[in-house]
């Protein structure tokens, strides 16, 4: 026989080009490498900030100096240095924002989990409670919640928890419900693993995309609501964080004073973590959705070829044979 | 053969995957006569539903077609755009696969589902929609009452059939035939096979016949085309390649499966798998597992040739005869 199992399959050739994993897949896209060092550019300059720049709270020169060699993006009202109260900002607003989105990602993963999972009578208390926290209007909650808890960036947390866990529980119910009746599901019952096994190493890695975007879904509005909050005067507005920074700001009527650089660099630091963090959702997507990375190919290539996309397969003809 | 129905000239599909380019029918030529029942076999992913799909140009993406022409009574499917296409499928060709029968809605009976395809195409009231639905269904032997079953309470077969009944609502010159009775029971299958082929005699119709069953693709098809990695390796009558296969490959998948009467012997299949279509091999694509393989197939693509009358073969071991005339 003359068969060479190497040339038969061509597999080398084929490990080769394949990255390896989810991280070595995530290095080759270009917006989860965009994302990710912006996301880690800004982790690092808050976790060496005490390092680099000067105490934030500290009463330092003239207020409002427009940006300087000095004081690179100005004062505050106060004559505080902007600049290190940017990146200062950053340590509050990001621990915040990551933290709220770990734990949304657990008790909503584990409550949607154990109702779809179990259903009868725990699907029912479960779903209800997931019901009534959903029905909360969030926002308005959280204003109320931080107002009558004792100000600071851990009632913040507290409240932002207790007012998005549930979307997401109610995602990975139905998704579990789904799930729940498949086959392997079911070989895993008859084969007699623990229900804890079944819904955490069966089921769970099914829904691995769905529970890191929920992940970095609840971080954005994290970040969000918290310098909301803190904008409207309901955090305390002693510590310094990326939502105290802007009320200040509004305090000091920095539109008024034409005094920009109070407002833009918080602003711009918010913004571009919640893009990085996007563009990190989008590659992830892309990433454990092959379908989506093999249509922009797709897409490129009817590009390339001024052909507009329709409903029928489309034709190209190449010149070579 | 007089002037052929369809006729498929150098068709080439291409799948853009995020590892490159994988070209599943590549350069593949056939015709199909007007009531002529043309089978087409092979492995699995050897491209033989890529084949039929773009033809009718229903691939998703990331398929595109790279090159070729598919003509239908003269007419170009491929330079069709979407509004021509959604007119002539069905009335021109229609499609029935494999797992035709989960095709059928769920919530809506039999009877609206087969009248919706009619009133789509032509101009008739719901009463005489009603009224040729009941005649497709018994023509394909299942009682018109059921006009108002819903599918679930149909069984496999019976569902198979009105899916088929479906196919046959336009009365279209050419169907389509996907592995359509791979899900079903071997009795079932040959009576629905039957039936098809005696619907084909009476209504007159061309079939494209898909399927990996060798023996039931020889006994229902008069020509019979082989892929083998997206290339045509043989094109033959049906009856000259159940008594000669010539290519290798052919000859192989004959041996892969047993004959019900004469003697007890070894079922030898092919050995290896079919290959990487990211990386096909060099030469001919079938020699890595070729019993044999001789030095020109690893590097010299052969081309599909006439060998005899009634066979075409794409193999280096028929070099000769391919230059008779």
């Amino acid at each position: 026989m003359l068969v060479n199992d190497d040339e038969t399959m061509g597999y080398r050739r084929t490990l080769k080009q394949k990255p390896r994993g989810l991280w070595g897949q995530l290095l080759q896209n270009k917006k989860a490498t965009f994302g990710l060092c912006i996301v880690l550019a800004f982790v690092v300059l808050a976790l060496l900030s005490p390092l680099l720049v000067r105490d934030p709270s500290a009463f330092l020169a003239v207020p409002l100096a427009p940006p300087s060699g000095e004081y690179w993006l100005g004062t505050t009202g106060q004559g505080q240095d902007v600049f290190a109260q940017t990146l200062y900002g950053a340590r509050t607003s990001l621990w915040v924002g990551f933290s709220v989105g770990v734990a949304v990602i657990v008790i909503g993963t584990s409550v949607g989990l154990a109702a779809g999972y179990f259903g009868g009578l725990v699907d029912d208390v479960l779903t209800t409670l997931i019901n009534v926290f959903l029905i909360m209007p969030g926002l308005p909650l959280a204003v109320v919640l931080a107002a009558y808890l004792p100000a600071g960036p851990l009632t913040l947390a507290f409240v932002l928890i207790v007012t998005s866990w549930s979307w997401h529980a109610r995602v990975v119910r139905a998704q579990t419900l789904s799930l729940r009746h498949k086959d392997f599901v079911n070989a895993a019952i008859v084969g007699g693993e623990s229900h804890t096994r079944i819904m955490f190493l069966e089921i769970l890695p099914n829904m691995t995309s769905l529970i890191v975007s929920g992940f970095i879904g609840a971080t954005v509005y994290a970040i969000g609501a918290q310098v909301g909050l803190e904008f409207l005067g309901l955090g305390d507005v002693s510590v310094v964080t990326w939502g105290t920074n802007l009320y200040w700001a509004a305090n000091n009527q920095a539109l008024l004073t034409e005094s920009w650089w109070t407002i833009v660099p918080t602003g711009l630091a918010i913004a571009l973590t919640g893009f990085a963090l996007v563009m990190i959702n989008f590659a992830i997507d892309e990433v454990t959705n092959p379908r989506l990375k093999s249509e922009s190919a797709w897409a490129e290539a009817l590009r390339a070829a001024e052909v507009a996309p329709g409903f029928s397969t489309p034709v190209i003809r190449s010149k070579d044979a | 053969m007089p002037e052929p129905l369809l006729s498929i000239r150098n068709l080439r599909v291409e799948y853009l995957t995020p590892n490159g380019p994988v070209r599943a029918v590549d350069n593949v030529s056939f015709d199909v006569g007007a009531g002529e029942v043309f089978g087409l076999a092979g492995e699995s992913g050897c491209g033989k539903s890529t084949l039929a799909l773009a033809a009718l140009r229903l691939l998703p993406p990331p398929a595109l077609i790279t090159g070729g022409e598919v003509l239908f009574e003269g007419k170009d499917i491929l330079g069709m755009d979407d509004a021509a296409l959604a007119s002539f499928r069905w009335r021109k060709i229609s499609l029935v696969f494999q797992s035709a029968m989960n095709a059928l809605n769920p919530v809506l009976t039999v009877g609206a589902q087969i009248c919706d395809v009619i009133e789509k195409h032509e101009r008739v009231t719901r009463a005489q929609a009603l009224e040729r639905s009941a005649e497709l269904l018994r023509l394909m032997g299942i009682d018109s009452t059921r006009l108002r079953s819903y599918p679930h309470q149909l069984s496999g077969g019976m569902r198979q059939r009105v899916v088929i009944a479906i196919a046959l609502a336009l009365k279209p010159p050419m169907m389509f035939m996907d592995e359509p009775t791979t899900a079903l029971d071997v009795v079932v299958q040959r009576e629905i096979m039957q039936q098809i082929a005696e619907l084909k005699r009476e209504l007159g119709f061309s079939i494209l016949f898909i399927t990996h069953d060798l023996s039931l693709m020889v006994e229902f098809s008069d020509r019979i085309g082989i892929l083998y990695a997206g290339k045509l390796v043989e094109l033959s009558d049906a009856k000259s390649l159940f008594e000669k296969p010539r290519h290798p490959y052919t000859r192989g998948l004959m041996a892969s499966f047993p004959a019900v009467r004469g003697p007890r012997r070894r079922l030898d299949g092919i050995s290896g798998s079919p290959p990487d279509m990211l990386h096909p091999p060099e030469g001919c694509r079938f020699h890595p597992r070729c019993s044999e393989a001789i030095p020109r197939c690893r590097s010299t693509r052969p081309p599909l040739l006439r060998v005899a009358p009634d066979a075409e073969v794409a193999c280096h071991l028929y070099p000769a005869e391919a230059r008779r005339p």
